[in-house]
């Protein structure tokens, strides 16, 4: 089984990266990126894909619950 | 009375701990123990520093991973018992990471890694790691990181100003709060935080860098002699 967990700063925390990587795509001519946030992906393989275990490893660890959200999307079947 | 004595506790990665066991040891003149971050029991210590560094690499967030050592329950134990925490850069990020600290760290606005000597005001010099400034005090302190753009949302920055647990603001060598003196976008301009009870303090700026004439500024100093008065005082 596996997971794939995406981490994002919250809405209202201020993203420098992603402030500096929309202006670099401007400076590229791509002047239509309005807004760029930047977050993490981390994927995971597990022998048990119980959604209520990954959350709890996102509370306690992978994502700072004061800065970021997370979600979960767990993908079923044989790896 | 005896010594106070001081565990400096040791993650994989921590780079200042020698330095705050040379002020602690050497110019304060008190006792110093290093304790590697697999050890759980505090105990035998009155004040515990959590140095600066770069524990586990920063990996996932600075602090995610070390804020899981052992050695964290026996902070949160001595904490609880009122004894004296001191996370200095990477120490804050621990404790702040752990939740012994409310906020959080982020990257610095400019994106830079910043190393540099700046000014401090001291806001509230009525805790045990402050009480030897002077309200209003400005300080000259270095600073050293990537992420130490201190964050909380509204209503906590809100509590945290009304009870006073600012203790240190980013300031102009007069004390001005100016955006150009903010070094690294702080809210608020906060370079240091105690928590609600008044015993656990955090800040970014390295005291033990600048502890002796010889380092260009002496004003950290008063906080580590600050944390052994006190400590005495109560003993």
């Amino acid at each position: 089984m596996r997971a794939r967990i995406f981490i994002r700063l919250k809405e209202g925390v201020l993203d420098v990266q992603g402030q500096v990587v929309q202006r670099a795509l401007r400076n590229l001519g791509f002047e239509e990126v309005e807004n760029v946030r930047i977050g993490k992906l981390i994927e995971m393989e597990l022998s048990n894909g119980e959604e209520g275990r990954i959350r709890d490893m996102c509370e306690r660890m992978l994502a700072n619950p004061v800065v970021e959200d997370y979600e979960i999307v767990i993908e079923d079947g044989e790896g | 009375m005896g010594k106070v004595k001081f565990a400096v506790v040791v993650f994989p990665g921590t780079n200042c701990d020698m330095d705050c066991y040379y002020v602690v040891k050497e110019v304060l003149g008190e006792e110093a123990d290093y304790v590697w971050h697999r050890e759980e029991d505090l105990s035998p210590y009155h004040c515990i520093i959590l140095p600066g560094g770069f524990s586990y690499g920063d990996y996932l967030r600075t602090g995610a991973i070390a804020k899981l050592s052992p050695v964290m329950e026996g902070v949160r134990r001595e904490a609880e018992k009122g004894k004296l925490v001191i996370g200095i850069c990477n120490g804050f990020q621990i404790l702040v990471e752990a939740g012994l600290l409310p906020g959080a760290l982020l990257k610095n606005t400019n994106l830079r890694f910043l190393c540099k000597f700046v000014h401090l005001r001291v806001e509230n010099n009525q805790t045990p790691f402050t009480h030897l400034y002077k309200e209003g005090e400005v300080l000259r302190m270095p600073i050293a990181h990537y992420e130490g753009r201190y964050f909380a949302p509204p209503p906590l920055l809100q509590s945290l100003e009304k009870n006073k647990q600012v203790l240190l603001r980013y300031s102009d060598p007069e004390g001005k709060l100016k955006e150009e003196a903010n070094p690294n976008g702080s809210l608020n301009f906060i370079a240091g935080i105690v928590n609600e009870k008044g015993n656990v303090f955090g800040l970014m700026p390295h005291p033990e860098r600048c502890s002796e004439e010889v380092l260009s500024s002496e004003d950290g100093f008063r906080i580590f002699k600050s944390m052994a008065d006190w400590m005495k005082a109560q003993l």
